[in-house]
């Protein structure tokens, strides 16, 4: 079969199909920036910021991303576990660097258990893993909040009173981190043109990056894209199938533990009972807003993602108060987008989908006509 | 019944040997006592119409899981001198023994050497890897370049090892396939699974010669092939297989294309209806089809035109593959389609099978559980469903038609008749679809369509998986509707014979195409020359009379 010929329309057609989030989110941001009158300057720290709290995250999404798993939204597992990591540390006293890395150790087997399950009930649910991970998700939210609510105190020894609700037992609903606030943002932080800029961190997250390129590259790797392209053609192949999606999944949760104790030293309070649930939402918005699909996500993605998400997060609350006069209107604006984004993706994959499967059918008329052609 | 035809090789030791080999699915025989034997080097074709054996005999030299899961074969399999008996085909790899099916297996979105080396990667050890172990060795691409530029070599092909396989025109994707054997070391047995019918005629050529020089080197191969003149081309020997048995193992030296097509069809099956003379010449055309394509994966359609006439019984037959199953699909809008059908003089919009229902055609199709029946509803709702549902039949309406109700006497009068008609073996018309054999679930399918009384019956593959005796009633039944009711019957079936009991002509699709229509009557000979893409008419003079 030859190949299928497009006019120059379709091929341009093609191309912003192909980018139409990030697109779209660029003319929202053009739109915003002005009318919300902030200064260039501002704008620059708040990207700074938002790059450096949540880019960890996001990256954590990459590899069940990879062998073919869709969204983790299973993520939030990761970050409860991030939590009770902060939880405990808060508790202990231990603040700094040291406080960060022992909440870091504490996560890792909470993650680790917590992923090696999800991986395994996501193997029985093939196809479906995005709604499964997502209202796993929501199971072991339940979990947590029995753990957190009703274990902390009279189980599991907390003994700072500022941490307990004043009934004696059970977490406070806002946990104030001021011992980890900031601690790693402000390690060798430097300030160019006005901008402060959090060194350590951005230092960790490209180390993250090389560990993503690198990982690539090593057996497991290629093991888990070619899980991704075909589950069995990889089984044939002798690849273990369901043991390489499990390491993906438990790899992610583990890296969204950290993600999360990166995001909430930035952020300085941890919200007890609601942090896990938003983050999850929030990162694969901002991955998708970047141009990555169900199936296909690369750093790129991330970091245009971040920055594109989080410009209309800061811009559009200003904007809305000066276009209508409610400042309200902005904060709906940022749900709602999220979501939106999250359905308009999905839609889009599945769209495009379907298209591929036309172009056979576009391929077999046009070698008709072609035949046609050559009988004349 | 058995040739030996390896007596020119006879001095050394064979290299793989199928001794009595028999198989039967659940009593039902597939292979009996199949006996050959093949020599370092040789390339033996394997010849045969589908459903043959062909395919399990090769299942059961790999050591196929299905073949253990339904009770295992009987005979040896020996290979250099030693009996073996694969668990799974990993075992027979480790032996030396590849295959490259039909289907490709690759990844779309690795390039030809990454796919040439799945799983086999070569690998350096890392610090990181020392200590977690060796899945997180780095991948050597470097070498990694070299051994597959060097598998591709072995088959003389020009293929950069680093093209993306969704980027290969289909050719490549095959030599990429063969390539991935050969990187095995120890190759010692290749076998081919029509690896050319999705070639170019130049590929196809390529790949030929790259096979004689894999079997210089003393690799031997088993080709199985449908198109005749490269069997004969390249072969050494040529074995045709027939319902489990093999009738020819000659050397191919001689031997023609219209001989091995005669063995391959040559065969009289217990479904006898009697044959009619009917003149579909004098009838008026009642579907019309042009130019057809449909997308039907494993069965594209390319270009399809045929005149329908009213009353007759049209077969459409063919290889697998090939495109015929894709027609009656197509039409009804069960997959992408293009072109243009044109019912009783009306235009029928493609892609929209109510349109199709509507203007009074019904398919009964292959894929029996799936798509035709309702297995966990009983019998009277599945023989009314499709009339209810198209024809708002079996209804009664309350209050002025705002409400539809089932009106379950009419379903239950409905549901006896064509238990009664079509002898449908049931405890009662309650019971559920998924309880009765495979042959009385066809007869239900049946039921469902003729409840409709379209004007235009497809009825795709009505005897797959049903027994002898069934198989007749069948056919019977099909040939009974037809004449009491004068619908129009269009049947795709794989089994020629079948076809040639019951219809009035038979049109072959080959490569999407209809390679030919002729009369029940010619000469199975005939058809089997459609199948393999040559015309019966050059043919003649060679001299073919049954």
């Amino acid at each position: 079969m030859s190949k299928l010929r497009e006019t120059k329309g379709q091929k341009l057609f093609n191309v912003i199909e192909k980018n139409a989030v990030p697109i779209l989110f660029i003319i929202i941001c053009a739109i915003g920036i002005p009318f919300s009158g902030y200064s260039l300057n501002y704008l620059g720290q708040e990207i700074i910021t938002r790059i450096g709290r949540n880019s960890f995250l996001i990256i954590a999404l990459l590899i069940p991303i990879m062998a073919g798993m869709g969204l983790n939204f299973g993520m939030t597992l990761g970050a409860m576990a991030g939590q009770i990591g902060l939880i405990f540390i808060t508790d202990w006293k231990i603040g700094g660097i040291p406080g960060m890395i022992l909440a870091m150790i504490i996560s890792t087997p909470i993650s680790a258990i917590l992923g090696w399950m999800c991986g395994k009930i996501l193997n029985m649910a093939k196809g479906r893993e995005m709604v499964t991970s997502y209202i796993i998700g929501f199971f072991i939210n339940g979990v947590y909040q029995l753990i957190v609510l009703y274990g902390m105190g009279p189980v599991i020894p907390i003994k700072d009173p500022a941490l307990v609700l004043p009934r004696g037992y059970g977490i406070r609903n806002t946990v104030n981190l001021i011992g980890i606030r900031r601690s790693m943002d402000n390690v060798l932080a430097i300030r160019i043109f006005g901008l402060s800029i959090p060194v350590l961190t951005l230092v960790v997250i490209a180390m993250l990056c090389f560990f993503i390129i690198w990982f690539k590259k090593t057996k497991l790797g290629q093991d888990m894209r070619a899980v991704g392209q075909d589950m069995e053609v990889a089984r044939a192949a002798g690849i273990k199938v369901e043991h390489t999606r499990i390491v993906s999944i438990v790899i992610s949760t583990i890296l969204a533990g950290y993600g999360m104790i990166i995001y909430l030293q930035n952020m300085g309070t941890l919200n007890t009972y609601n942090s896990h649930m938003q983050i999850g939402m929030f990162s694969i918005a901002a991955l998708l807003v970047g141009g990555a699909t169900v199936n296909k996500a690369s750093i790129g993605n991330v970091f245009l993602g971040v920055t594109l998400f989080h410009v209309m997060f800061i811009v559009s609350p200003m904007a809305g108060k000066n276009l209508i006069g409610q400042a309200q209107l902005g904060e709906f604006f940022r749900v709602f987008v999220s979501y939106g984004v999250i359905t308009l993706a999905l839609v889009l994959y599945e769209i495009r989908k379907r298209r591929a499967r036309y172009k056979t059918g576009r391929l077999l008329a046009q070698d008709q006509a072609d035949m046609k052609e050559v009988d004349v | 019944m058995t040739d030996e035809g390896n007596c020119m090789k006879a001095n050394s030791a064979p290299l793989l040997e199928m001794r009595n080999i028999s198989k039967d699915f659940f009593g039902n025989k597939v292979l009996t006592d199949v006996n050959f034997s093949l020599q370092p080097g040789e390339i033996l074709g394997l010849v045969g119409e589908n459903g043959a054996g062909k395919t399990t005999l090769m299942k059961i030299l790999f050591g196929m899981e299905e073949i253990h899961e339904t009770g295992g074969y009987g005979g040896d399999v020996v290979l250099g001198g030693n009996m073996v008996h694969y668990q799974t085909p990993f075992d027979a790899l480790a032996d030396g023994i590849g295959m490259v099916h039909q289907e490709f297996s690759l990844l779309p979105d690795f390039s030809a050497s990454e796919n040439i080396l799945l799983n086999r990667e070569p690998k350096t050890a890392t610090l990181v890897s020392e200590v977690f172990g060796d899945r997180l060795d780095t991948i050597d691409r470097k070498t990694m370049h070299t051994k597959s530029a060097s598998a591709i070599a072995k088959l003389g092909v020009d293929l950069d090892p680093e093209m993306l396989v969704s980027e290969m025109p289909v050719g490549y994707k095959q030599f990429t396939e063969i390539a991935r054997e050969l990187s095995k070391a120890e190759i010692k047995l290749l076998v081919l699974d029509e690896p050319t019918a999705v070639l170019t005629e130049r590929e196809a050529d390529i790949l030929l010669s790259a096979m004689r020089n894999l079997a210089k080197e003393g690799i031997a191969i088993i080709f199985i092939s449908h198109r005749l003149q490269e069997i004969i081309d390249v072969c050494d020997t040529v074995m045709v297989m027939r319902d489990g048995m093999i009738i020819k193992n000659a050397p191919s030296q001689g031997l023609t294309i219209p001989e091995i097509a005669k063995w391959m069809v040559g065969r009289d099956v217990g479904t006898k209806v009697a044959h009619r003379d009917f003149d579909f010449t004098a009838q008026p055309v009642i579907l019309s089809i042009e130019n057809l394509w449909v997308d039907m994966p494993g069965e594209t359609v390319k270009d399809v035109s045929i005149d329908i006439h009213k009353g007759e019984i049209l077969g459409f037959g063919g290889l697998a593959g090939q495109g015929k199953l894709g027609v009656p699909n197509g039409a009804m809008g069960l997959f992408p389609a293009g072109g243009s059908i044109t019912f009783e003089g009306v235009p029928i919009e493609l892609n929209q099978p109510r349109k199709f229902l509507d203007a009074g055609m019904a398919f009964v199709s292959e894929d029996r559980r799936g798509v035709g029946l309702l297995l966990d509803e009983p019998l009277d709702w599945n023989i009314s469903f499709t009339a209810m549902q198209v024809q708002d039949k079996y209804l009664r309406k309350l209050l002025g038609g705002l409400i539809n109700w089932r009106n379950e006497k009419e379903i239950e009068e409905v549901a006896k008749k064509y238990i009664k008609s079509l002898e449908i073996k049931c405890t009662s018309y309650r019971q559920l679809a998924k309880e009765l054999s495979g042959g009385n679930q066809q007869k239900v399918c049946l039921a469902k369509a003729f409840a409709v009384e379209p004007k235009l019956l497809f009825v795709s593959e009505p005897t797959r998986g049903i027994d002898i005796g069934a198989k007749s009633l069948v056919l019977q039944v099909l040939r009974d509707y037809n004449e009491r009711m004068g619908v129009t019957i269009v049947m795709i079936s794989s089994e020629l014979e079948e076809l040639r009991s019951i219809c009035d002509r038979i049109a072959i699709v080959t490569d999407g195409r209809i390679a030919g229509i002729l009369p029940s009557t010619a000469e199975s000979a005939d058809f089997g020359l459609l199948m393999v893409g040559k015309n019966p008419e050059e043919h003649k003079a060679g001299g073919l009379n049954d």
